[in-house]
């Protein structure tokens, strides 16, 4: 890539008309919702849902009005720009405006945010209708959505950094929703601090792009990113690429992500599926000119989205509780985004397709397990489901259509996002089209076989919870969700099925997202050739498929989880020891660190304190002796003060 | 004047010098047996010495005045009222050898050497070779000492004079103030209260003591009195003196008891006396 | 010799007369060695009339005679009324303001 052909790539930015100079009412509306539920208090009980549900909606509308008015204008011109206001100015040196960007890719996950989004506001209204603390839930959610919505519209890395810092309190406060629950408020402090792990990254990343640049406008540092020398380079994707580790939860910070089911069902269905973990790739498919640069770079997020997508895929089989499954179907399959971006630009716009289709049918399926999940008295132990078909038809029928949209099903929409990321995997040339394409080949089948096996313990098989009995000694009554809930996953299995196609029919979303992403390279052939790959990729998902069948489906699943397991199911029950390796390496050091840091206080600064307090009583209460009472000895000490007073004089008059 | 001619050196005479290196060891050992006399009234002779060999001191340096005055006041009065305050208070608390505070001696003693070495070699170092220039002509103004010292009290040193004169009255007062003895918070009795109190028994005896001479052979403290049966009187046994022995009259001088014999004036019967006498005797 | 052993024979008195007062128990001797003080600066004073070959030396001198005396008065004063409450004359018995 040399400087030239990027410049000739860069899009031209115009200014904002029209619907496009309302687009800040995009994240204003909800930030507003947000305050407004928060201050008003237990006043708005009543009919705070409403005004969450109405804002989300509101926004959402308003970007499909801009994005239709968009789509109006030329492939040229659909790259826009405004400024709000001057925020942080330093003299010459820097300069940050507050100020939007509108280009497809931006206008794309405003449609995902607020679409998906007005979603599972909706579902939430009936989901957390028992909960008292219902109106702070959708406080914090508006507050996720503006904070989303600040990220994705920002057009320099400021203002990017504002909305990921948000998006990451909103989470940390949505995840630790419940807060009776000690294990909520861990997860919760789990999640903040690995994303914090992360957000250094990204700072650093910014600080060296300005140190080199002067300005981090995106116009700007997209124009000038040739002039930096290739150690800078480097540095600066691997930086943004930790950011985005942290927040999309890859190796090696992906262990918050499962902790964070604790928080309530919607949550995770919104922030931890369809958009919170979806910014490091947004964040990398927007710094493309910066990733487009250095090889090296990319191949670190390649290899990082490798091993993230097996680490998934293999801790996925392990589990019994359903929203881990899914939560480790999320890191995978994020793994499956950053492959496609660290492809360099032949899988910038193929990581944004599988993002789209992802949101879609991961949210539909977070939504079904929360309708289970509401059904079986929030029981999450698969071990405890079976059968429930019959009972929740709609849900079955939802979540089916989105466990054979993840699984890569011929012609549902993940058949035609995943399948494109492996063709493009297995072009890479050399080594790297076996090993990424075989991994992602792999993890493929690994996933038919863990999401199968999810189905059929949960919705097929013999009814283990006739003979069980919830928490508080009750019989499962399982039954349907009401309208509230079923609609949202009813128009998201239309999605799963739908969009892919849609999309993929003549290359649309490639071509919408080219001013952003440039064009999509078409790289030759190099390990399979192209017309084999989906036979590859369906015939290994179908593998898995009949390998969970045989294994899980013929045989009766117990309802105590077995004890004596074989090594590998060992090791990914423990989440391939991540969490042990985080606790030996960074949390007991740290905790020693931290204790021996206090007892330095304690000794230390303490001592220094306290010794001198005890040095000034110790050393008075030995001066006081001086004070015998005799007036002997006070004659005695003004004859020596004499003395010494005339020995000085003479001295000086002497010497 | 002649001052200007008489602005040569004064100096030291012989019998000055010999007055000097005679009486300054005596004025030394003075001063040392002061400090070291365990008797609180040796101390204060030895210090008389001292004084004493300063006036001379005066004298010999052309201030007569001051040396008698040295004697008659500091000397004649000033130490006369420490010995009687002695006497009063602190003749029988003599310090004793044993020194209470640690080190309170060798620490005076090391500070007093170091003054005097201090002392002795400033004065000495500074004034190697002075040559007085004396008071016999010039300096006393006309008129001798007297003269002089009292033109300078009362014209340059007046306001001194002034003051000081108030401090030897506020002196004088604070010093009747202190030692006034308070008397006992009581008024005192009357001479008739006094003799109820006698008759009532609350003291020793009715009648006051005899005078001396009425029962006493003698005229001495040390001699009891005779009573008129021949038996000592316990009242006049001193408390203090051991009583001389004393002879009963009798045999001494047989005929003494009947000279002093009231009847024998009147001839009267010897029998009569000699069976009050025998009385007197069995009971006495 | 000249006048100046005067004044060293006045330093050595004076020493005395300050080691007096730390060694002197009896209230009444300490104040002997003060007044052997007083006298020793008294000759000095004279001494320095001498050199001088002015009459103020003497004034002074007599000046502190009479403060001497005044203060004599007093301070026996002070004495026998502490030895009437206290029946001690040592000055070791005064001791109240130790620690």
């Amino acid at each position: 890539m040399t400087a030239a052909l990027l410049a000739a790539e860069l899009p031209v930015v115009g200014d904002a008309t029209g619907l496009g100079s309302l687009a800040w009412l995009l994240f204003v509306l909800p930030a507003i919702g947000a305050l407004v539920l928060f201050v008003a208090g237990r006043r708005a009980n009543a009919w705070g849902h409403w005004l969450g549900v109405a804002t989300v909606v509101l926004s959402f509308l308003l970007g499909l009005a801009i994005l239709l008015e968009t789509v109006g204008l030329d492939a040229a011109q659909r790259t826009r720009e405004f400024t709000l206001f001057d925020w942080i100015t330093v003299g010459d040196a820097l300069n940050v405006e507050f100020g939007l960007r509108l280009d497809p890719l931006s206008l794309t996950f405003v449609l995902l945010i607020t679409g998906v989004g007005s979603l599972i506001h909706i579902y939430s209204v009936g989901y957390m209708s028992h909960d008292p603390g219902r109106r702070r839930f959708f406080a914090q959610l508006n507050l996720f959505v503006a904070a989303m919505l600040i990220l994705v519209l920002a057009d320099n890395f400021v203002m990017l950094y504002l909305g990921w810092e948000g998006v990451g309190l909103a989470s940390y406060l949505l995840i630790g929703f419940y807060q009776d629950r000690p294990a909520a408020a861990t997860a919760a402090k789990k999640a903040f601090l690995m994303n914090r792990v992360g957000d250094v990254g990204l700072a650093i990343a910014i600080f060296i792009l300005w140190t080199q640049l002067g300005t981090l406008q995106y116009t700007e540092v997209f124009e000038n990113i040739g002039q930096v020398d290739t150690a800078a380079l480097v540095a600066i994707t691997v930086l943004l690429l930790l950011g985005a580790c942290g927040k999309s939860g890859q190796f090696p910070l992906q262990s918050w992500l499962p902790d964070a089911m604790e928080g309530p069902t919607p949550v995770s269905a919104l922030i931890h599926a369809a958009t919170m973990v979806t910014a490091g790739v947004y964040l990398i498919a927007r710094s493309h000119p910066i990733f487009d640069l250095s090889e090296a770079g990319r191949l670190v997020v390649a290899l990082v989205g490798v091993v993230t997508l097996l680490i998934g895929a293999i801790i996925g089989c392990a589990y019994d509780d359903i929203k881990k499954v899914l939560a480790y179907s999320t890191v995978s399959q994020i793994g499956y985004m950053i492959l496609a971006v660290g492809l360099g630009p032949a899988g910038y716009a193929l990581g944004i397709f599988h993002l789209l289709t992802h949101g879609f049918f991961k949210a539909g399926l977070f939504l079904g397990a929360g309708s289970v999940m509401h059904a079986m008295h929030d029981d999450v132990d698969m071990r405890r489901y079976g059968g429930l078909a019959r009972h929740m038809p709609i849900t079955f029928v939802t979540f089916g259509l989105g466990y054979l949209a993840l699984i890569g099903f011929p012609f549902l929409s993940g058949y035609f996002s995943k399948d494109e990321i492996i063709a493009a995997a297995f072009d890479q040339p050399g080594w790297q089209g076996y090993v990424f394409g075989g991994a992602a080949l792999l993890a493929a089948g690994l996933t038919a076989f863990y999401m199968t096996r999810l189905m059929l313990m949960t919705f097929f098989g013999e009814k283990r919870w006739k003979e069980l009995r919830t928490a508080d000694g009750r019989e499962y009554h399982p039954h349907e969700s009401p309208a509230s809930m079923t609609v949202p996953m009813i128009v998201l299995a239309f999605g799963s099925v739908f969009a892919g196609f849609l999309l993929y029919q003549g290359d649309t979303l490639v071509e919408w997202l080219a001013p952003s992403l440039g064009e999509l390279e078409e790289l030759p052939a190099a390990a399979v050739p192209h017309a084999l790959t989906p036979f590859l990729v369906v015939g290994i998902s179908a593998l898995g498929v009949l390998t969970a069948y045989l294994t899980v489906g013929r045989r009766r699943t117990p309802v105590e989880r077995p004890e004596r397991v074989s090594l590998p199911v060992r090791a990914a029950r423990r989440d391939l020891y991540a969490n042990a390796v985080s606790e030996a390496l960074i949390a007991r050091p740290g905790t020693w660190l931290t204790r021996a840091l206090v007892y330095v206080d304690n000794r230390g600064v303490d001592g220094v304190v306290n010794g001198t307090a005890a040095l000034l009583g110790g050393s008075s209460g030995r001066l006081r002796r001086l004070q015998t009472g005799f007036v002997r000895s006070y004659a005695l000490s003004m004859l020596g003060g004499a003395v010494l007073v005339i020995a000085a004089l003479l001295a000086v008059r002497f010497a | 004047m002649t001052s200007l001619a008489q602005a040569v050196v004064d100096s030291v005479s012989l019998g000055e010098g010999i007055t000097f290196w005679v009486l300054a060891p005596v004025a030394l050992a003075g001063a040392l047996g002061m400090v070291l006399a365990r008797n609180a009234v040796h101390s204060a002779l030895m210090l008389v010495t001292t004084m004493f060999c300063l006036a001379v001191f005066y004298i010999v340096q052309q201030a007569p005045f001051l040396g008698f005055v040295q004697i008659i006041v500091y000397t004649g009065a000033i130490m006369m009222l420490f010995l009687f305050v002695l006497m009063l208070v602190g003749r029988d608390s003599s310090d004793s050898v044993v020194e209470v505070l640690r080190g309170q001696r060798l620490a005076g003693l090391a500070l007093g050497l170091g003054l005097a070495v201090l002392l002795v070699g400033a004065v000495g170092s500074a004034l190697i070779s002075v040559e007085p220039i004396g008071l016999a002509a010039g300096g006393a103004g006309a008129g001798g000492n007297v003269t002089g010292l009292g033109a300078l009290i009362f014209t340059k040193y007046l306001l001194a004079f002034e003051l000081t004169s108030a401090l030897l009255i506020t002196a004088a007062m604070g010093a009747m103030v202190l030692a006034y003895a308070q008397s006992k918070g009581y008024a005192k009795r009357g001479q008739r209260a006094t003799v109820e109190a006698r008759l009532r028994g609350e003291h020793d005896r009715i009648s006051p003591l005899p005078g001396p001479g009425v029962f006493a052979t003698g005229n001495s403290v040390a001699v009891p009195a005779i009573l008129p049966d021949g038996s000592i009187a316990p009242e006049s046994i001193s408390a203090i003196i051991d009583a001389t022995p004393v002879q009963v009259v009798d045999e001494i001088a047989p005929g003494a008891r009947a000279l002093t014999d009231a009847r024998a004036l009147t001839g009267g019967r010897a029998d009569d006396d000699r069976g009050a006498r025998h009385d007197a005797e069995e009971t006495s | 010799m000249t006048p100046t052993y005067y004044l060293l024979l006045s330093a050595l008195l004076f020493s005395i007369g300050a080691v007096g007062v730390l060694v002197r128990r009896n209230a009444i001797v300490v104040f002997m060695c003060i007044e052997l003080m007083l006298n020793a600066v008294n000759l000095t004073l004279v001494t320095f009339a001498r050199i001088n070959g002015s009459l103020d030396g003497q004034v002074i001198a007599f000046f502190v005679m009479v403060v001497a005396a005044a203060e004599v008065v007093v301070g026996l004063a002070i004495i026998m009324s502490i030895f009437r409450t206290r029946r001690t004359a040592s000055v070791d018995d005064a001791n109240l303001l130790k620690y």
